[in-house]
């Protein structure tokens, strides 16, 4: 047994009843959400389907003409055994209305515009179906920045953002997500061949184990080479999660008066709810 | 002794007194009806918890129209409520009352100011001074908030003051998921603390604590009752509101303090010479 591992019904029911209450605090009770066919975005919609029923679930499929075909088989899949509602909306004409309008070739520039654009397409779909946007970052990309701000990483609730990749699994284990699901490589999905573990340049095994470590734990680095991880590897993980601290917090505000929005104005969001 | 009370394990509405004070009406004439002669409401239950800059602004004086109406059922059914507490001086306390025919019998203060990791009390709050028991008519108590418990002096002053139970409001948020624990880590911790004093100060523990989200942090509820061995007698199921009615009595106490007399054998002399040594040596 691993220090991560949950106890799946515990969080399954704490995770329900969230979504359930803070849905409920903003006046709403259907939920809209990307499904890509990857594992987070399934564990999402099933934890939705248990909170408001599948009828009041939307499962929006945005793929861009690059996409690979395989993604939306899994989604339907998905969203079949959990009997959600589900919408195709390429984004492909959306998004070569600027990209080729204006000749972006840059790989990580196109998957910006592509993540935003679903951003787009989700939010406008969540009004039509009175529905809010649920998140589907989990804790690990989070700390590792390893999303687009205002893109994928948009949302009004985000159930999952506490659970490192290791405890998605588990969870999605759980609760029924199809094999087919569990058992591919992550993928963003912004380029032929792109694998997150490719992109990071380290596993989400190793990356799980150390993050916790280092953020629930707080050990130092000395601690962690002592448990024998690679100090270069402690180093860059540390660094990333510092260097990316911008895609975790509100932007920036002047201070200027006697009290300013987030400085020494501060409520929650479930204010006067 | 012989007390019938009712724990109410509610989820308050942040900031909203007016639906929350409706609510513990509804929940006290329950009770009523169920015969408990004793309610115990969770820390800053009129309020809800993570105020923020809402805290002054649903502060009530003791002499406020809410607790007026509350204090008017404490004639048919005792009562301890929490709320921010505007004192006459200006300062903010996260208090308990413990209303009881028509007046308001004791205000605790919370001492021990929850200050780290999520919480941020002493910009919220004054602490309270001190822990002072008193006499209900329907026994001796102590009253203790959440993060007082985890001081063991506060406890022991209620112990070395003789009384019969203590009632613990609390606002204890969930967390801890790891090591495949069935049971959250605060639950655990809380578990241990709970029945550790019972066990240790042989006396009746009452722990109210609130369940809900708040911005996507929750209390576990949990409430429960502790008889003076330590084991528990009562419970809740965490996370959902509910109600729990126990009965508390002095036959228990007895029993636990013949066979094992620790407030005959406890030497607070000697504490109050350790801590004279102490405080004067190392500081602290």
């Amino acid at each position: 047994m691993s220090a991560l591992d949950i106890h799946a019904p515990l969080v399954e029911r704490l995770l329900v009843q969230f979504l359930r209450e803070e849905l409920a605090s903003a006046g709403f009770s259907r939920a809209v959400l990307g499904i890509s066919g990857g594992v987070d975005s399934a564990l999402v919609a099933a934890l939705c389907a248990r909170a408001f029923g599948p009828q009041n679930v939307l499962g929006v499929m945005m793929p861009y003409k690059t996409s690979n075909p395989d993604s939306e088989g899994h989604a339907r899949l998905l969203a079949s055994s959990l009997g959600i509602a589900t919408k195709k909306l390429e984004i492909t004409a959306m998004a070569d209305g600027y990209l080729a309008a204006h000749d972006v070739r840059d790989r990580m520039r196109r998957g910006n515009v592509m993540a935003r654009c679903r951003m787009i397409v989700l939010y406008d779909q969540s009004v039509d179906f009175k529905g809010l946007v649920i998140g589907t970052s989990n804790k690990t990309e989070i700390l590792l920045g390893y999303s687009t701000q205002w893109g994928d990483s948009a949302s009004a609730v985000n159930p999952i953002g506490d659970l490192y990749k290791h405890q998605i699994y588990q969870l999605s284990r759980h609760l029924g997500v199809p094999a087919q699901i569990l058992d591919k490589a992550p993928s963003a999905d912004l380029f032929e061949g792109q694998t997150d573990e490719g992109e990071l340049g380290f596993t989400y095994a190793d990356a799980d184990r150390l993050l916790y470590l280092m953020v629930d734990e707080r050990l130092s680095e000395a601690e962690l080479v002592e448990r024998g991880f690679d100090v270069q590897f402690v180093r860059r993980v540390a660094s990333r999660i510092a260097a990316t601290q911008f895609k975790r917090v509100m932007p920036l505000i002047a201070k200027l008066s006697k009290r300013t929005i987030n400085q020494d104005f501060r409520y929650l969001r479930d204010w006067g709810k | 002794m012989d007390c019938r009370l009712t724990v109410a394990q509610t989820n308050p509405a942040l900031g909203n007194v007016g639906r929350n004070l409706e609510e513990h009406v509804a929940a006290i004439e329950a009770a009523i009806a169920g015969g408990s002669q004793l309610i115990v409401f969770p820390e800053l239950s009129l309020t809800g918890y993570f105020l923020k800059d809402q805290t002054a602004e649903v502060a009530l004086s003791l002499d406020s129209p809410e607790l007026a109406r509350l204090k008017e059922l404490s004639r048919r059914i005792s009562i301890a409520v929490g709320f921010v507490e505007h004192a006459s001086d200006g300062r903010i306390y996260n208090s308990v009352a413990f209303l009881e025919d028509g007046h308001t019998l004791h205000v605790h203060r919370k001492v021990h100011l929850v200050t780290y990791g999520m919480f941020d009390e002493m910009r919220e709050f004054a602490a309270g001074s001190g822990f002072h028991s008193f006499a209900s008519k329907h026994g001796r108590f102590g009253i203790m908030i959440c993060e007082d418990v985890w001081h063991v002096s506060s406890g022991y002053q209620h112990f070395l003051d003789g009384v019969d139970a203590m009632l613990i409001p609390s606002c204890s948020p969930g967390r801890g998921i790891d090591h495949a624990s069935t049971e959250l880590g605060s639950e655990r911790m809380w578990r241990t603390l709970l029945e550790a004093h019972g066990l240790l100060f042989q006396t009746w523990v009452v722990y109210c604590n609130r369940v809900g989200w708040e911005d996507g942090i929750f209390f576990w509820g949990g409430s429960r009752v502790i008889d003076p061995f330590g084991a528990q007698s009562a419970g809740l199921d965490g996370l959902e509101t509910g109600r729990l009615d126990a009965r508390i009595t002095s036959h228990e106490l007895r029993r636990a303090r013949v066979a094992t007399p620790l407030l005959r054998d406890s030497k607070p002399w000697i504490l109050a010479q350790g801590l004279a040594r102490i405080g004067n040596g190392r500081g602290a």
